[in-house]
């Protein structure tokens, strides 16, 4: 079992400076272009994100990293109007290719979103439904994995005596652990975070914080967040992203102690943004 | 002083007083049209003391006073009454005379300075028949095969035993006429049919001759087995009959079997009223209708009306939710939408009639007319769905109501959070995977929403129902013992129009009139409690699925 390291970790910044082109390839981005008609909210974006690891997108509101991070389940294209050009390969196959099915990308792609959204059905209801999805009908195996996805979102404990009360009555953090709980029964490769605790406490986000670290053992994990002290703690690489263009990317630490550019060090030192 | 009126009409003030009046008097004018309609309905049913007047002619009259008015007299005199003295006000009273089969009619207006004296002398009879209408006088005798078995003080005890033990048989007679000879009937019917259809087709072998024939001899003996027992059955209740004889001393001879039910509404006891008042309540929601529907119960009507909101509720759910499904869901959003929508918010202002006319035109003859060519072509020349009927009607509403349920859902769609969308489609689900699993179980509250307003609707409609299936008297109900059980081309009753029919085309207008109100009561209950359970059913959904209070 991984041991949780959250807060400010003095060590890690004594690590010589990781390279995220360096390590196994999860997902690569190559050139993408993204128009919402005529405006274009993603410009020429290029870089790779490495497998297990924790990757965050920083940037001022209206940057694109929640666009970005909606390209990599293809959830932009439930949106009108949206074109997109370039390429993102997920295990070196283009998740826009035609051949692609999008409903299996999105199982193999899991996502959270910024605000809990647990359907209005029973906890148990919620991990199962892309089980059920997937025309598993067996308990036990429903049984099984609910619990496993439970335990792994750190939810169990909590919940496993009312499995089948109504999801919305538990708290937002609980909630928000339950919606990763029911994204991570599919098993999933890659786990998308669009600003997971920014409608939470800080003790639950604390416990989101926690999860993360504990679950990118098994999965890589994509985060955009508004909070860089956030980021800081939780990533092992940020990109940051302004006016839809990729300004910065790589090793977390280097990025928040020694930014190249100057955008970078603006943002991060609270002069704008 | 201008400065305060200014100040006063700035405060709002003015303004919650005038919501707070319009609200008054919306609950006024619903709870006093209620009031109006109870009151008007309810009171038909309590037994009235029955009066002998006498007049200023030394006539005798014996009857119920329904109701009374003020006249001018100037206007009686202009009539040709002779009106002493000054005054300028007279009250004139209504009189229910009853024993129509003697006077030749029911109803008599008395002045009141005609009346010199009445009372209520406790030995009079009321009887209510199954013709004639009401009888009023005194009971002389009781008579069995002509020979009298009781007279005097007796009679009356032994009359209401007589009467129970009629009932009873009459009640048998008509379970074997309804139940057990319908459904010979039914069967023989089917059996000619079948016969058809086989000449039809060329099969009909004479195999299959001797076979249906022999059914039918079989058939036939049963039938006769029952009409001997019929004969039986109408022998011994016509055995009894009752001596009555009216004020004006005349007598008359009325059989038993004709006879509903006895009582002297003088000499009851408040408890014995109350009892006759919910006799009577009972009666008139669970019996079939009498004498041109001026008597009896309306039950067939409730059933009909009930019936078919249910069968409308059924065919408009559906394919109203999927039509919402499709213009929100799935259909690009444009001009085209755009103007279905627009062409679906008219449709909900098309004066029903209109409904009727299309559905008496596209449902009852075109389609029902090719159904009959295609499926029964056996009972042409006589139609089986190409006349109005129950299935015809139900789907006439299920179009009028259709944009009401198009539209609810609509609306109900669109206040899904999108968020709970995102969240099931990221999960690997189809849009289709996504509706039937998330989204119309959370919009089902709206989609019941749109059924109340549609039922509300529809229950109260009567000018279509009139082209498409509502008779004013259906010899049966849509659902009997015989198969298939459900019998959708047949017509049927409906509270609406047998509130019009009873009000406006009743031979018995006088006799009908509290009929009148105490059916819009039903009609009101009925779907006060149609409404009720939907509403029901919508609470319990609206809790199961709760949305995202966030």
């Amino acid at each position: 079992m991984p041991t949780p390291t959250h807060g400010f970790d003095p060590a890690a910044l004594l690590q010589a400076t990781r390279d995220p082109a360096a390590e196994e390839t999860c997902l690569e981005v190559q050139h993408l272009n993204l128009f919402y008609g005529e405006k274009q909210a993603l410009r020429d974006i290029s870089f790779t994100i490495p497998r297990r690891r924790v990757t965050a997108f920083i940037g001022p509101s209206g940057c694109g990293k929640s666009t970005l991070l909606r390209c990599f389940n293809r959830m932009n294209d439930l949106v009108d109007g949206v074109r997109i050009e370039g390429r993102i390969l997920l295990d070196g196959e283009d998740i826009y290719d035609r051949s692609v099915n999008v409903v299996e990308l999105r199982r193999r792609v899991g996502m959270v979103f910024q605000k809990p959204n647990p359907f209005p059905k029973s906890i148990y209801e919620n991990v199962a439904y892309g089980l059920r999805i997937q025309g598993v009908r067996k308990r036990h195996v429903l049984d099984e994995t609910v619990e496993k996805a439970l335990r792994r979102a750190a939810l169990w404990d909590e919940v496993k005596d009312r499995l089948h009360d109504n999801a919305l009555g538990l708290s937002g953090g609980q909630q928000q652990r339950l919606v990763i709980a029911r994204a991570i029964a599919v098993e999933p490769e890659v786990l998308l975070l669009d600003e997971p605790a920014s409608a939470l406490d800080p003790i639950s986000t604390l416990k989101i914080e926690e999860l993360i670290t504990e679950l990118k053992d098994r999965y890589t994990i994509v985060i955009v967040t508004h909070n860089m002290q956030q980021a800081a703690r939780v990533s092992d690489y940020t990109a940051f992203l302004y006016m839809g263009e990729l300004i910065e990317y790589g090793d977390t630490n280097t990025l928040f102690t020694n930014p190249a550019r100057k955008q970078t060090e603006d943002y991060i030192t609270g002069r704008y943004g | 002083m201008k400065t305060d009126v200014k100040h006063w009409f700035a405060s709002g003030t003015p303004w919650i007083w005038l919501n707070a009046a319009a609200v008054a008097a919306s609950i006024v004018m619903v709870v006093g049209l209620l009031l109006l309609i109870a009151v008007r309905g309810m009171g038909h049913f309590w037994p009235k003391d029955v009066l002998e007047f006498t007049l200023a002619d030394d006539q005798r009259l014996l009857g119920e006073i329904h109701d009374q008015e003020q006249v001018t007299a100037e206007r009686l005199r202009a009539a040709g009454f002779s009106i002493e003295g000054e005054r300028e006000w007279l009250t004139r009273y209504l009189v229910k005379t009853g024993n129509r089969d003697l006077t030749g009619m029911d109803f008599r207006w008395l002045l009141e300075t005609e009346i010199r004296d009445r009372r209520a002398p406790p030995e009079v009879i009321a009887m209510e028949r199954r013709e004639w209408g009401n009888f009023y006088g005194y009971l002389e005798a009781l008579q069995r095969d002509g020979q009298v078995v009781a007279a005097g003080a007796g009679a009356w005890t032994a009359l209401q035993e007589r009467l129970a033990e009629a009932l009873a048989l009459y009640e048998r007679i008509r379970d074997i006429e309804k139940d057990e000879i319908g459904a010979i009937n039914a069967e023989v019917e089917r059996l000619r049919l079948k016969a058809r259809r086989h000449q039809l087709e060329g099969t009909y072998t004479p195999e299959r001759q001797r076979e249906l024939q022999a059914r039918r001899a079989e058939l036939e003996a049963r039938y006769g087995v029952l009409e001997r027992q019929l004969q039986g059955l109408y022998r011994e209740l016509n055995r009894d009959a009752v001596v009555v004889r009216t004020v004006d001393g005349r007598t008359a001879t009325i059989p038993l079997a004709k006879v509903v039910r006895v009582y002297r509404p003088n000499a009851m006891t408040a408890s014995d009223k109350l009892r006759f008042y919910f006799a009577k309540l009972w009666e008139f929601v669970s019996e079939e209708p009498r004498e041109a529907n001026t008597e009896g119960g309306i039950f067939p009507a409730i059933f009909g009306t009930v019936m078919m909101v249910i069968l409308m509720s059924v065919f408009v759910t559906p394919f109203g939710v999927v039509a919402a499904v499709y213009l929100h869901e799935y259909a690009r959003q444009g001009t085209l939408t755009r103007l279905i929508r627009i062409a679906v918010n008219n449709l909900a202002g098309v004066p029903s009639i209109v409904y009727g006319m299309f559905g008496l035109g596209f449902f009852v003859y075109f389609l029902g007319g090719n159904i009959d060519r295609l499926f029964f072509p056996e009972a042409l020349p006589s139609p089986t769905l190409g006349t109005p009927g129950l299935l015809w009607a139900s789907l006439t509403l299920a179009l009028l109501t259709l944009p009401v349920v198009i539209v609810a859902t609509e609306e109900g769609l669109s206040r899904i959070p999108r968020a709970v969308r995102e969240g099931s489609l990221a999960l690997g689900a189809t849009q289709a995977e996504t509706l039937w699993r998330t989204v119309l179980p959370m919009a089902s509250p709206a989609i019941m929403t749109g059924l109340i307003l549609a039922i509300a609707r529809a229950a109260g409609e009567v000018a279509p129902l009139m082209l498409v299936g509502v008779v004013k008297l259906a010899p049966s109900l849509p659902v009997d013992g015989n198969f298939p059980y459900l019998h959708l081309e047949r017509k049927f009753m409906h509270l609406g129009f047998h509130i019009y029919d009873v009000g406006f085309q009743s031979p018995n207008v006088e006799a009908a009139r509290p009929l009148v109100y105490a059916t819009a009561l039903l009609l009101v209950l009925v779907i006060v409690v149609l409404n009720l359970t939907a509403i029901y059913i919508r609470n319990r959904l609206r809790e199961k699925y709760r949305a995202l209070e966030h």
